[in-house]
């Protein structure tokens, strides 16, 4: 068994992959540089990531599987998701050592657990676009803050950007410390300095003048819609987890 | 902005609106191609009320004055309630506002009907087109088509809203004559032909000319009230397939009668809301809609109510034994869409994979078919299968004695004393 350790970007996987046949590796356990637990008597190999290599390895997917099997690949190392790299791994080799597109294949269990997490990231992405909440500032931008169970927020540019395409927004992911940012124009990614969580999230002072008065409005919609002779709490847990609640504004 | 005169407003009128369950705001596909706001394609759900329903668009009543008197309604003219009105601008600072926060798709607007037919649904019209025209929105919009109002104003409607929906209330016309003595079912069925066949024709000019402009593209919907007058099951059903059929109708809802109006000919204040029937009612809908399911394989003259206890697929097939079981490697996916546990996007994953290699329970179970109904209805690559030859009854009990429903608790105890 060898273990390779790999810088965590997508060009890194398939420097990985590269290497991997390269030097006709058998079994190999891949991990992020960071991840790793040093166990004995193990191969470690450092993989450096070669863009010239992981293009190479890229072009050789697209000739075996469609443009939507490529972005599975993507999506499900995009989701960041701790030591799942080696079944991304094993769903590449499978799909290089086959002779015919394997990726409908759901009876293999590599192919499975990728479709399986694609379909746990495109959930996610579905519930940031419902649950998103924007604030509006003096500004003039609306602010947002999320904490998506995976690393979703590249997935929502396309969404936010054709949505709001006259106002000015920002979405922040407090968990991964990045977010995005629309200024009219172009979207880009942007690292803020705050000085703790609370000074993220709690932005009440910078509030726009009529912002108080919509959440208000909103949160009163909100009661006024519920019908109690109905309630089901267990149906309405299961639509919003509690852990969305907190940047939830009628929620809060 | 008076803020709690707002606020006093929007609580009775969405107070108000909240009885009409239509929440769909998918099927339409305005883009946002002027750099303007919003758009609507997919539908998403954006929050959730704890009765458990979604919250998708900003659903409200215009105004809750109304001329009509119907047993059913909250607004009805001789309930005393508190009344109030929007204005057009208050309904447009509303959802625009609201949606530029991300709260909402978009806007649901329905009214009481006040003077007559055309005013208020001239009033409903303005809104629509001072937020299409002067505010370049282009998030969702389903507006009620008021029975009645112009042909004129249901074509202007028509331009600028996504969906329209007229609701027929009652399942049947003898329903709608008790509750609803001076409503007519055929002045709910005018609009409706009258927009299916501008729908049909409009939609055949934008396949000539692509600049045609856009007429309800997320189509038309209708509601029924379930539970308020005596029809059964496949009444209700039989209604609805024949406005799915007759009328390129996208949805028909169910909405399970809350008792909110003493009156002799409703059911009384302390009735249950019939959500279990409700549920059913959208299961066999969807069965009609997505799975090639006959209406009369769901209701018929000998089975017509369904049964509660389980849902009216694994009622189908515990009355059709003879089908099964299917081979699930070899079976049309027309067949493997009828076995209860399995989905459709778990058939169409199961078509895909078997091209690859034959599936066993370990492979169907990944897939995410819930093998423990299916397990009755069919064989794949294993020699284990139910070999002993079960009665429907008996699939039933096995099944349901394996269920957590909510629903089931008095059953469960029942079938612990074998």
């Amino acid at each position: 068994m060898t273990r390779l350790v790999y810088d965590g970007t997508f060009e890194g996987l398939l420097t990985a992959v590269f290497e991997i046949y390269d030097r006709k590796l058998g079994a190999v356990n891949i991990q992020k540089s960071g991840d790793t637990n040093i166990a004995m008597f193990e191969e470690v190999l450092n993989v450096t990531t070669d863009e010239y290599r992981a293009t190479r390895v890229l072009n050789g997917l697209r000739d075996r599987l469609s443009a939507n099997g490529v972005q599975r690949v993507y999506i499900a190392h995009l989701a960041g998701i701790v030591n799942e790299e080696n079944n991304i791994i094993g769903f590449i080799r499978y799909a290089f050592d086959a002779k015919q597109n394997i990726e409908e294949n759901y009876g293999n269990r590599y192919v499975q657990r990728v479709s399986e997490i694609v379909k746990m990231m495109r959930r996610e992405k579905h519930r940031m676009e419902a649950f998103i909440r924007f604030q509006k500032l003096q500004d003039e931008t609306y602010y947002a803050v999320i904490e998506p169970d995976f690393n979703v927020l590249p997935l929502l540019i396309r969404h936010f950007r054709n949505r709001y395409a006259d106002q000015k927004w920002m979405i922040y992911d407090i968990k991964r410390n990045y977010g995005l940012y629309y200024d009219l124009h172009d979207t880009e990614f942007i690292s803020m300095e705050f000085s703790d969580v609370d000074s993220a999230v709690n932005v009440a002072a910078s509030f726009n003048g009529d912002e108080e008065v919509y959440r208000h409005l909103w949160k009163n919609y909100f009661k006024s819609v519920n019908i109690a002779s109905r309630k089901n709490t267990k149906l309405h847990l299961r639509h919003i987890p509690k852990r969305y609640w907190k940047h939830l504004t009628e929620k809060i | 902005m008076n803020v709690d005169r707002i606020t006093e407003k929007l609580n009775i009128l969405a107070d108000a609106a909240k009885y009409d369950v239509s929440c769909a705001s998918s099927g339409s596909k305005r883009k946002n191609e002027n750099k303007g706001l919003g758009n609507a394609s997919n539908g998403i759900c954006h929050s959730y009320t704890e009765d458990g329903r979604c919250v998708s668009l900003l659903k409200i009543l215009l105004t809750n004055h109304c001329i009509y008197d119907c047993a059913y309604c909250v607004s009805r003219k001789s309930n005393d309630i508190k009344r109030a009105a929007f204005t057009v601008q208050e309904v447009i600072d509303l959802t625009i506002n609201f949606y530029r926060r991300n709260y909402i798709e978009g806007l649901f607007l329905s009214s009481g009907i006040f003077k007559d037919a055309d005013y208020t649904m001239e009033r409903l019209v303005q809104v629509a087109k001072k937020l299409r025209t002067e505010h370049n929105f282009n998030g969702y919009i389903h507006l009620k088509s008021i029975p009645g109002a112009s042909d004129e104003l249901m074509r202007e409607a028509g331009l600028y809203a996504d969906r329209l929906s007229v609701n027929l209330e009652m399942p049947t016309e003898a329903g709608l004559k008790l509750l609803a003595p001076d409503k007519n079912r055929q002045d709910m069925i005018d609009p409706m032909d009258f927009l299916k066949k501008e729908i049909i024709q409009r939609t055949e000019e934008k396949k000539l000319f692509k600049k045609a402009p856009m007429f309800a593209p997320a189509g038309q919907s209708t509601q029924v009230i379930i539970g308020a007058t005596p029809e059964n099951d496949q009444q209700i059903l039989q209604t609805a397939n024949h406005f799915y059929k007759n009328f390129n109708l996208k949805r028909v809802y169910y909405s399970g009668y809350v008792p909110v109006l003493a009156d002799t000919r409703l059911p009384g204040l302390n009735t249950q809301v019939p959500m279990v029937r409700e549920n059913r009612l959208y299961q066999a809908d969807w069965l009609m809609r997505f799975y090639g399911f006959n209406v009369n394989e769901i209701v018929n003259q000998q089975q017509p109510l369904l049964d509660l206890d389980i849902d009216p697929k694994l009622g189908w097939a515990i009355r059709n034994m003879h089908v099964f079981p299917i081979d699930i490697n070899k079976a049309d996916l027309k067949l493997i869409l009828r076995v209860p546990g399995i989905g459709l996007l778990s058939a169409q994953k199961i078509v895909s994979a078997r091209k690859f290699a034959q599936l066993n329970w370990e492979n169907l179970k990944a897939i995410g078919v819930s093998v423990n109904r299916a397990k009755y209805f069919i064989v794949c690559k294993s020699s284990e299968f139910e070999k002993r030859d079960l009665t429907g009854t008996r699939i039933k009990q096995f099944i349901l004695a394996e269920s957590h429903s909510k629903y089931l608790k008095n059953t469960q105890t029942q079938l612990s004393i074998f």
